[in-house]
């Protein structure tokens, strides 16, 4: 076994066994895409509101694996030392790093084929799906999700990282046209929410899937900058202990 | 070629100096123990070593590189471990011990291992479940995963019963014997004295001594003697030429002079004086100094 194998499995052991992250990672996507599904209380602007929920529920999937669990295990690890006695083995930070994007990618792909077979159960019909772009969308939430985790992980005290990108996600989940569309909000915060991720990557995956996206073009460039400026940010801020 | 070649190092956190222009060698087959007080500069030595930081002035070698340049290359043959933790609370024994071995690939086989730090009936065990001796011995499992060439062992018997003490002090004393430098951080003076052949002392971020164990020790022999309270030691100092003082209710006269004779005169005037003056003489000891005492005189008395 190789050293990348053998910290992916060490990678995997930990997201199993952290009951409480795969709650958040598969559970509550679960729930909500099945709950507001079938009980239509959303302002959804759809005559059938999974169709508006399958794409927002696929970004909140993506925030929830690579930001909340990822920036959480990370977080215990440094605080743990774990990764302060990893970096006196031979394994080194690039493999490191690939063997949690290996587990994000892993436990993504999981997500994925669970929200979209429960979507197709509920009456989802993709309209001129471009599954390509779709995953593109996903890679790039992936990178931006990522780096805000991680930089909050890097920073933060294990149980101040806990209660930052919990408050974080919920906020996100709130404002970031995940079970609300933007234009329910108020103004202002409809502007605010158009420039984070999930809002951008919820529109660009509705676009990709159900070409509904609202502002494409803009939706693409904001999540492109915070796939590339949240990594950097982390990488730069990063404290192993 | 020396294991570990340490020379002027100098470590700074903003404007404190942590270690000042340091120098020591560790070698092979031998126990070095890096000794002194909490907040002496031993820990950021020894991570400096480890290739956690670089040096801010001076230059450390492990194997002869680099360990903060050349990382992986050190890394693949030196064992760690740390003070404390490194291992996340849900992890398993054994999963943990044969993800190390594999780490390190030196074909160190993780049932040996196990059973070599007599964690057999805890394979399944999780960290957070193990006493403080199991964890300290599922550390010192991860640093031995490596086969090690060079070992740095933080504190390894801190918090550790006795029994926990003596199963660690042989797996140390094994490595040595097998050809491993050994390079020891601990505060405690008694643990470095049953383990270590060199001795490097730290004290406020300086050395004060780096010898050999046993020439340190020959280096300073003492008379060590109880009396009455009222004994006029600066009166027995001038009878027998050498300074008295008093440690722990004891009386002590440190000398360098290792000549069986020069001692046994010695004895006969402290005992021809006290005798002299009516007082009492109790608990006579004569022969080398105690660590301890080595480091208490040369600190002046901090521990």
């Amino acid at each position: 076994m190789t050293a990348l194998t053998t910290q992916l499995q060490a990678e995997m052991n930990v997201v199993r066994r952290n009951g409480e992250q795969l709650l958040v990672t598969l559970g509550i996507p679960l729930l909500l895409l099945g709950f507001f599904s079938v009980v239509d209380v959303l302002p959804t602007n759809e005559k059938d509101p999974v169709n508006f929920l399958v794409p927002g529920i696929l970004a909140l999937a993506v925030m929830s694996t690579s930001m909340v669990s990822l920036g959480i295990a990370t977080g215990f690890e440094r605080n743990y030392l774990v990764l302060k006695r990893l970096a006196a083995t031979p394994l080194g930070t690039t493999r490191l790093i690939a063997a949690k994007t290996l587990s994000i990618a892993a436990v993504e792909a999981v997500q994925m084929i669970l929200l979209i077979s429960l979507g197709f159960l509920l009456g989802w019909s993709p309209q001129q799906a471009n599954w390509l772009l779709a995953l593109c969308a996903v890679v790039l939430g992936t990178f931006a999700f990522a780096g805000i985790g991680l930089f909050l992980a890097g920073n933060l005290r294990g149980e101040v990282n806990l209660a930052a990108t919990n408050g974080l996600y919920l906020i996100l989940l709130l404002i970031g046209g995940i079970v609300f569309p933007l234009d329910k909000l108020p103004g202002a915060l409809s502007a605010i929410s158009r420039c984070l991720p999930t809002a951008a990557l919820s529109d660009v995956l509705r676009d990709a899937l159900m070409s509904a996206g609202e502002h494409t073009t803009t939706s693409w460039i904001v999540l492109l900058v915070w796939a590339i400026a949240a990594p950097l940010l982390a990488a730069k801020t990063f404290k192993w202990n | 070629m020396s294991a570990v070649v340490v020379e002027n190092l100098t470590i700074r956190y903003g404007d404190f100096v942590a270690v000042d222009g340091v120098s020591f060698q560790a070698e092979f087959g031998e126990v070095t123990a890096i000794l002194g007080p909490n907040g002496a500069g031993k820990t950021s030595t020894i991570e400096t070593c480890e290739g956690y930081r670089a040096p801010t002035i001076g230059s450390v070698h492990v194997l002869e590189k680099n360990p903060f340049t050349e990382r992986t290359a050190v890394h693949s043959e030196v064992g760690v471990m740390l003070q404390e933790g490194g291992v996340y609370p849900s992890a398993r024994v054994f999963e943990t011990i044969a993800q190390y071995c594999a780490l390190y690939n030196r074909g160190v086989d993780p049932h040996a291992l196990l059973t070599a730090v007599d964690l057999e009936s805890k394979s399944s065990s999780t960290w957070r479940r193990l006493s403080g001796g199991e964890k300290q011995r599922m550390l010192l499992a991860l640093a031995l995963a490596a086969r090690p060439r060079v070992a740095f062992l933080d504190e390894p018997t801190s918090g550790v019963d006795i029994n926990g003490r003596d199963a660690i002090r042989h797996i140390i004393n094994d490595l040595a014997a097998n050809g491993t430098a050994v390079v020891l951080a601990t505060h405690e003076l008694d643990e470095a004295e049953r383990l270590a052949q060199r001795v490097v002392l730290f004290h406020q971020g300086k050395i004060v001594a780096n010898a050999p164990l046993a020439t340190m020790r020959s280096a300073q022999h003492e008379l060590r003697f109880s009396s009455a309270p009222t004994l006029n030691t600066q009166e027995l100092s001038a009878h027998i030429g050498l300074e008295v003082a008093i440690i722990q209710d004891h009386f002590v006269v440190r000398f360098e002079n290792t000549d069986s004779a020069f001692s046994s005169e010695l004895v006969q005037r402290v005992s021809t004086w006290l005798n002299n003056k009516n007082l009492p003489l109790n608990n006579l000891s004569i022969g080398a100094q105690r660590l301890e005492d080595i480091f208490r005189n040369l600190t002046g008395g901090t521990q």
